[in-house]
């Protein structure tokens, strides 16, 4: 659904990706992990076309047309593929919870853009699904992190988009939130044919719930493919500069991390 | 959409309502039903254009300020305090100077001068970082204070007599007003709602964040020289004709959001009602409160959004 091939990006003479490949497959999960630094959020945001490449190109598809590149297409034509969870920003204006999710439904609106029945049910619908009945007509400015992060993630659910591209989505959530969260990006991803890319810091979250994993190091990909792959204690060691214990999950029969201090 | 037009309903009333009580206040007062030929002379050719003017000049500045905050994701962003209105009163100083103010060269030099000023703002204002309230406020008051010692420069080319009537006009006022100015305003603020209108539901993403917005397909660019653009067409068609009349840009729209919340479909064309509304009424003090002497527009403006801004800057 989405392609990287060899993608190079630089902030004034610095790397901070370096000839990154990697496909994203329809249904599939990816895990981005990395110490920070290591130039994941820079990856997201070349994947979305929102930073210049230095080298290399981006490909995007829908299941319909043909692959393009992703510099060749207009923010419309991209938002309209991909759905972006990125860290929040705060707003000085008072902007309602349901007008803050209804910015999800922008490309499918006209020019004079008002919302149809159709955006109505379907913020809502994320609302709902994100734990958040009744919080429609709360400030986002009242809101605690955790609840913010909530509605930063139905805005994005609130999009047609087949290609979800998460930035720390589960960084103020608590456990069950963060359960809830994964829950949701997979059903959509087995439901519908959509595909989600994640950048957490929870190894064990990404074992349990990735298809694939990616070890971002120095803006360079350390290691690439399924978790009982990735997730070894030398690799852990070489990227993140600690030493881990690895066993088995009882519940779930995936590989648990314990980190030695 | 139900909600836009009750909106606008009510504030078309609180504007025709305005216009009905300045036309009738002032100096020499007027009942609008039994007029003598002297007070239709006084009524049709010097006030009701002054007061058709202040209403443009009241739209614009709103209109201006309304984008630009939602644009800047600051509430406080105003073509006053960006120094945009000082670019517009540089480019028409000029015109003064260059081509005796002919009605048409004044505009168009303000257009210019308010596009530059807002260009250099933006600039400065801007860093890898982003942009805060803080850069952009100083970068604002650096480049009035730069286009104020110019503009002081050239008033020492000018003769006396001119001199005392371009003071006035700095501070903000409606009393040169004629038809031709009125007729370049309004063209202004007509072109402006649509372009702006047009753009204020990208605008509402905008509002949450530039990234944002670029993430669920606003071309950011493209909204960004639609809104520059047209806020310098209305401030430069306000300045050109009235002067730098200040803080409207910043009062009405703040209250609008207050009372009707920050969805720029609405605050937009609101604000385009209810800033002229405010401005007709601020005329209206201007010219009677030490009646027959007249106060600048922008005096009254000012008095009550100075103290306004403190607060906001305070609250931020």
């Amino acid at each position: 659904m989405i392609e990287a091939k060899n993608i190079s990006v630089s902030y004034d003479d610095r790397a901070v990706l370096d000839t990154i490949s990697f496909a994203l497959e329809r249904g599939e999960i990816i895990a981005l992990l990395g110490p920070n630094g290591a130039g994941k959020t820079t990856l997201i945001k070349a994947l979305n076309g929102t930073i210049g490449l230095k080298k290399g190109e981006v490909l995007l598809g829908s299941l319909s047309a043909e692959q393009r590149e992703i510099h060749a297409m207009s923010r419309r034509e991209i938002a309209g593929l991909i759905a972006v969870v990125a860290q929040e920003n705060e707003t000085k204006f008072p902007v309602s919870v349901l007008e803050y999710v209804l910015a999800g439904r922008f490309v499918n609106g006209g020019a004079f853009g008002w919302e149809s029945e159709n955006d109505f049910e379907t913020a809502k619908r994320a609302l709902k699904d994100c734990d958040l009945n009744g919080y429609e007509e709360r400030l986002m400015n009242n809101l605690s992190g955790g609840e913010r992060q909530r509605v930063v993630l139905a805005r994005a659910m609130a999009t047609n988009a087949r290609i979800l591209l998460l930035d720390e989505p589960t960084a103020n959530l608590d456990l069950a939130h963060q359960a809830m969260m994964f829950r949701l990006v997979r059903e959509r991803c087995r439901g519908c044919e959509s595909a989600a890319i994640v950048i957490t810091h929870d190894l064990n979250l990404a074992a349990e719930f990735a298809d694939k994993i990616i070890l971002l190091k120095d803006g360079k990909i350390a290691a690439f493919g399924i978790p009982a792959e990735v997730l070894t204690a030398e690799k852990i060691s070489d990227v993140f500069g600690v030493d881990v214990l690895l066993d088995e999950n009882p519940a779930s029969r995936k590989v648990r991390i314990t980190a030695v201090y | 959409m139900k909600r836009l037009w009750k909106i606008l309903l009510i504030l078309t009333l609180v504007l025709a309502a305005s216009i009905v009580a300045a036309s009738m206040l002032g100096a020499e007062r007027v009942s609008l039903l039994s007029m003598d030929e002297s007070q239709r002379s006084i009524l049709f050719d010097i006030r009701l254009p002054r007061i058709l003017l202040g209403a443009c000049v009241g739209a614009s500045l709103a209109l201006a300020g309304a984008g630009l905050q939602a644009l800047l994701r600051n509430p406080l962003a105003e073509p006053y305090l960006l120094g945009v209105s000082n670019g517009a009163a540089l480019g028409t100083m000029l015109a003064f100077v260059l081509f005796e103010g002919t009605e048409f060269a004044r505009p168009l030099l303000a257009l210019g001068g308010a596009g530059l000023a807002t260009f250099a703002v933006y600039q400065m204002a801007r860093s890898r970082a982003g942009m805060n309230v803080e850069r952009l406020v100083l970068s604002g008051v650096i480049v009035t204070t730069f286009l104020s010692s110019i503009i002081v420069m050239l008033t020492t080319i000018l003769d006396a007599a001119r001199l005392r009537s371009f003071t006035f006009w700095l501070l903000g006022d409606l009393s040169q007003a004629t038809l031709t100015g009125v007729y370049i305003s309004l063209a202004g603020v007509l072109i402006a709602v649509v372009l702006l209108v047009s753009q204020a539901r990208a605008l509402n993403l905008m509002m949450i964040g530039e990234r944002d917005a670029a993430d669920f397909g606003v071309e950011t660019s493209r909204v960004r020289l639609i809104v520059f653009g047209a806020a310098s067409l209305v401030v430069a068609a306000a300045v050109a004709a009235s002067g730098s009349v200040g803080y409207v840009g910043l009062i009405v729209p703040h209250l609008l959001r207050l009372a009707v919340g920050s969805d720029n479909r609405i605050v937009i064309p609101a604000s385009a009602l209810a800033g002229a509304a405010f401005v007709v009424l601020a005329d209206t003090v201007a010219r009677v409160a030490i009646a027959p002497r007249e106060l600048p527009v922008g005096a009254i403006t000012a008095l009550i959004g100075a103290p306004l801004f403190i607060y906001l800057l305070r609250k931020n």
